[in-house]
């Protein structure tokens, strides 16, 4: 029998309990990983272990697979209404907003987010974008198309079948609104793999979906390690769509296994190198708080985070003062105090990997213009950081840190900045400081990025679409686009008199 | 109007979803938390309750003494029969979220029991210059708190809201929709209501995806967007056939692309879309969002209609009525207009066609809601072959039908709305008969107290007969005889309406065929009088102008902005 977990908080932020189901969510019940085996849940402030979660396993995806498929072959897909599937879906929603404390407890607690961001930001977000996709399922429509006068053709938009679905630990809850508001609006079932790292929200989550009435086999949770369920999901034969998010890297090989398996449709939202322009006709104050909120959000963990600053020559020195100005006041802590901005990192390994980033630079040259260096002695704290006299080559402005990293870039007119901006293979995202709107306008329309933010940055709305140019990845997520990877079009002709 | 999912549900659907649609459909949503106050940008809040203003705190211009005060905005109860249950009832106008009374009239409407002649309740008559103070109300609210002054998202929360309370009272609000308009309860219950729950829902879900174009021009120079803008206050004149239905049907697109109301319910059945203003109130809308205002269509109507202040006009009734409505539109400000109006819809049977399936929906085609609706399948006609067999199933069917009190378990249709209704259509059935049609059920008065026809059925029709060519809105049929499929499309859009049609045939060319040939606005192909509320619903010809339902709807309360941008180019002047 898997595990139930019990925690009471007691913090000046949120004071309250939660007690939920670690095991595997498969087919409306909660199981047991079939080996047996569970993996620790850290809580990145403090290092030490909040629970353990069931570990599941390729046969366990075997199972949620046959689930998924019995599901939508006899109570979901064709067999239930699209206006059914919303009011599901909206229950869902309203569900979590009647937990929207302890989800928000819960995303802190594992996470390293702080408690007010996480309720602000990712709840406000995921809860939003259940409901944004509630009111699509009844909504998904193809078209009759004229063609000759003895025949009618029309199309119709059906749910692709199985999906698998793969997120990652920046926004744990976020990014499962994300893939399953659409992928349940359309009609498909899904078997999500969160994160290892973060499995705690994505387990509460299935507890309020199985309250809501989803019925069983629609909505299946594996907790599990990349290598293994990410691996299982990835090359399973009877998965029709894989959606991830997270490390270029490892997009590459999950579009390497669907194409040596069944060529399953695949949709990839990856990494971003990110730039943020400055032009020195900007608004400086606004531009320096959107700035920060660019880079220094969610502690840098944002695949759109604002990476790559660059900043006119004319205003570089007096940017540059207030920014570290302004940069110094941010402050580090306890995600569930209410004064403090950033937490910790989310893991030890994602905690290593930014000082080896740190490290790299300063030793291809770059200057350590603040920060650098641990916060405190225990937990995965980073002091914000910001480096100057940079080069384009170095690993620091080519690759994706994903923490609390900025390079500041100067730069001498439009053609420049676009030029450099432009230099990287990630297309993610971008934000551009003017008060021109007509250059904000052509510089938008240069800028090879699937999101640019005129004067401000780091937004999200479950109406816009979102996702990445180049190597940032495949498809889009949120708005009504995202409904295009989870549907698939059928073509019906009817001959009406076109004799052979 | 049977927007019936229940039938889909019955047929179609496998025990589990069955279930899962029961529960949708009855006490599902979770009510949801207090609207944060930053959704009013004015910090206008809306109030906690509705407040009944008595007519001396705000009476204008009364005379006194000299003649009667005007009606106070009050409350009655009403005493639901059987079960003595009480019903308040608001009976004041509705306006920036307050029952007051008229501002000059002294007139009131008087509403009635159609199963039993009796009064049940009088309330405010709107005079024209309620109209204004409503229209006023209406703007103030489009300016500052509704209209491109709240999200999508807010709205559409608002109106999820108000479904959910709609479906709370749903009992309550089903035996006021019977006793004012005589249909059965459980059919107000689960229809009537049950679907205007889903079509506020359908239409919040539009709320935060309304969308209009970037268009790529000049791309070095030029850049041009559409913005889907909220028309503005739009008058709504509703009928009495389906009082909270129609409502909703106008009510929720108009809401969802943000524009502001003010409605005129039917003189006959007022009183549920008073009560429903009360749940306007609690879901939390500014005020001035939605007004109501009952009265004469020759009153509140017209005022609506040459109002210079509205900027739209919806209305649901007769074609005579749409005509003018859209002339005064016209001759003030040419406001824009939908009119969902009158028909006379064929209904065709083919010999290839299941009959008893066919019987089955030929009978609901007409006697649904007692025959008074816009849809109705007034003009049944069959193939040759088949006519007589299936004029015997047909009346078979019909004749299992119950007519009586809506609140009568067993009763599957109730009286027609009103004694001016029971006229006009004992008057068609007369002429039916002196015109030489053939009566093969039906056509006998009651004795009884209450406004009933029963199912009647003629035969042997001519093409000019009155009960042929004209809309009856009662329960009564006329059926023909057809030879060929050519025969069968020319007689069926052998009339100057195009609401609707329906046909049965298993021969699927034919199928497709018949139904391109047959014009109006909806098809039924096996199947007749379902609608859906994402399906666009509206006439050809002369049944109207525009759709309501679907996406479609959303078009008729929108106005389309073209904003083009010039980012690079230098005028040289001198051309």
């Amino acid at each position: 029998m898997p595990e139930i977990f019990k925690k009471t908080f007691d913090t000046p932020a949120y004071k309250g309990s939660v007690e939920f189901n670690t095991g595997l969510y498969i087919n409306g019940k909660w199981v047991d990983g079939s080996e047996g085996g569970f993996i620790d849940v850290i809580n990145p402030s403090n290092g030490k272990v909040i629970t353990r979660v069931s570990e599941g396993t390729e046969k366990d995806i075997d199972d949620a697979v046959a689930a998924a498929h019995t599901a939508f072959e006899t109570v979901w897909g064709h067999n239930t209404p699209g206006y059914t599937r919303g009011a599901l879906l909206y229950k869902l929603a309203s569900l979590m907003e009647q937990y929207e404390d302890e989800l928000a407890a819960l995303e802190s607690l594992d996470n390293g987010k702080t408690f007010g961001w996480a309720k602000k930001a990712d709840l406000a977000l995921s809860i939003g974008t259940f409901k944004y996709y509630a009111g699509w399922a009844d909504k998904i429509q193809g078209s009759t198309i004229e063609t000759s006068i003895d025949k009618i053709a029309y199309t119709t938009h059906e749910p692709i079948g199985v999906v698998g679905q793969i997120i990652p630990w920046n926004f744990p809850l976020m990014m499962l609104s994300w893939k399953l508001g659409p992928a349940l609006a359309a009609g498909n079932c899904v078997i999500l793999k969160p994160s290892e790292f973060t499995p705690l929200t994505a387990l509460f989550t299935a507890k309020l979906a199985h309250e809501a009435g989803f019925p069983p086999g629609v909505v299946n949770v594996v907790n599990g390690y990349g290598a293994r369920v990410g691996n299982a999901i990835a090359i399973h034969p009877n998965i029709e769509k894989v959606a991830f998010t997270g490390s270029t890297l490892v997009g590459r090989k999950i579009l390497e296994a669907s194409a040596r398996t069944n060529l399953k449709d695949t949709t990839l939202e990856l990494g971003g190198k990110s730039p943020n322009i400055i032009f020195d006709d900007c608004d400086i104050e606004q531009a320096l708080d959107w700035t920060i909120h660019g880079i220094f959000w969610n502690h840098g963990q944002a695949c759109c985070a604002g990476s790559r600053i660059f900043v006119h020559a004319k205003i570089y020195d007096e940017f540059l003062a207030k920014f570290t100005e302004r940069t110094k006041q941010v402050k580090l802590g306890d995600p569930f105090d209410p004064t403090v901005y950033q937490g910790p990192q989310v893991s030890q390994q994602q905690f290593d990997r930014i000082m080896e980033y740190i490290d790299s630079g300063r030793q291809e040259g770059a200057t350590v213009h603040l920060g650098g260096e641990r916060f405190g002695k225990e937990g995965y704290y980073i002091k914000p950081t910001i480096f100057t006299d940079v080069k384009k080559d170095m690993k620091i402005v080519q690759e994706e840190i994903f923490g609390p990293v900025g390079v500041v870039i100067k730069f001498e007119d439009d053609d420049d900045v676009v030029r450099q901006a432009n230099d990287t293979i990630y297309g993610l995202a971008s934000a551009i400081f003017t008060k021109n709107i007509d250059r904000a306008l052509r510089t938008s329309q240069r800028l090879r990025a699937g999101t640019t933010w005129i004067n401000c940055a780091n937004q999200l709305h479950p109406q816009i679409p979102f996702g990445g140019y180049k190597q940032s990845g495949i498809g889009r997520e949120l708005g009504e686009y995202a409904l295009e990877h989870y549907t698939t079009v059928k073509a019906v002709h009817i001959n009406l008199g076109h004799t052979i | 109007m049977l927007a019936c999912r229940r039938h889909l549900r019955l047929s179609a659907l496998s025990a589990y979803t069955d279930t899962l649609t029961r529960r949708s459909a009855g006490g599902y949503f979770l009510s949801h938390g207090p609207l944060a106050p930053h959704i009013y940008s004015s910090g206008a809040r809306a109030l906690p309750a509705p407040r009944y203003v008595s007519s001396s705190s705000h009476c204008i211009n009364s005379s006194k003494g000299s003649r009667a005060a005007p009606m106070s905005a009050g409350v009655v109860e009403i005493t639901v029969p059987g079960t003595g249950k009480k019903i308040s009832v608001p009976t004041g106008l509705f306006i920036n979220n307050k029952f007051v009374p008229s501002v000059d009239s002294q007139e009131k409407i008087d509403c009635v029991n159609p199963a039993t002649e009796e009064h049940l309740a009088s309330v405010v008559a709107g005079s024209a210059k309620d109209i204004d103070v409503a229209v006023a109300a209406a703007r103030e609210a489009f300016n500052t708190t509704w209209g491109k002054n709240v999200s999508g998202f807010q709205r559409s929360k608002l109106m999820n809201k108000l479904a959910d309370l709609i479906e709370r009272d749903a009992e309550e609000l089903a035996a006021l929709e019977t006793l004012n308009n005589g249909k059965p309860f459980k059919i107000a219950r689960d229809f009537d209501i049950g679907d205007s729950v889903g079509c506020l829902r359908y239409y919040a879900g539009w709320a935060d995806k309304i969308v209009g174009q970037s268009i790529e021009i000049e791309p070095k120079t030029k850049f041009a967007y559409t913005k889907h803008e909220p028309i503005g206050v739009c008058g709504q004149i509703i009928p009495w056939n389906y009082p909270i239905q129609m409502w909703a049907w106008k009510v929720a697109p108009a809401l969802a692309v943000g524009c502001t109301i003010v409605m005129k319910p039917s003189e006959f059945t007022p009183l549920t879309a008073l009560k429903l203003s009360e749940l306007i109130v609690e879901a939390g809308f500014p005020p001035g969002v939605v007004n109501t205002v009952p009265s004469l269509g020759s009153v509140g109507g017209a005022a609506i209609s040459s109002h210079k202040d509205i900027d739209k006009v919806a209305f649901t009734g007769s074609t005579i009525t749409g005509r003018r409505i859209m002339k005064a539109a016209a001759e003030s400000n040419l406001k824009k207009v939908s009119l969902e109006l009158g028909g006379k819809s064929p209904h065709l049977i083919f010999e290839s066609a299941d009959l008893d399936q066919a019987a089955n929906w030929a009978a609901l085609g007409i006697l649904y809601n007692t025959g008074q609706d816009c849809t109705a399948g007034s003009r049944v006609y069959v193939q040759e072959s088949i006519y007589d067999k299936f004029i015997e199933t047909l009346v078979t069917k019909a004749k299992q039908l119950v007519v009586g009190d809506g609140f009568d378990e067993k009763v599957g249709g109730g009286p027609v709305v009103s004694k001016v209704q029971y006229d006009k259509v004992w008057s068609y059935i007369e002429a039916g008969k002196e015109q030489g049609a053939k009566l093969v059920l039906g056509g006998q008065k009651r004795s009884s107290k209450g406004y009933y026809v029963d199912p009647t059925i003629f035969t042997d029709i001519t093409p000019e007969m009155k009960i042929v060519t004209d809309e009856i809105f009662g329960p009564v049929l006329s059926v023909g005889k057809f030879k060929t499929e050519e025969d069968a499309i020319k007689v069926a859009n052998d009339t100057s309406y195009g609401l609707a049609a329906g046909f049965h045939s298993t021969d699927a060319n034919q199928c497709m065929r018949v139904s391109d040939a047959l014009e109006a606005g909806t098809i039924w192909v096996n199947q007749y009088g379902l609608l859906y509320n994402n399906v666009a619903f509206g006439g050809k010809k002369q049944s109207g102008i525009g759709r309501e339902l679907g996406s479609d709807a959303l078009h008729e309360y929108i106005s389309v902005k073209a904003v083009q941008w010039n980012i690079g180019e230098k005028l040289d002047w001198p051309l």
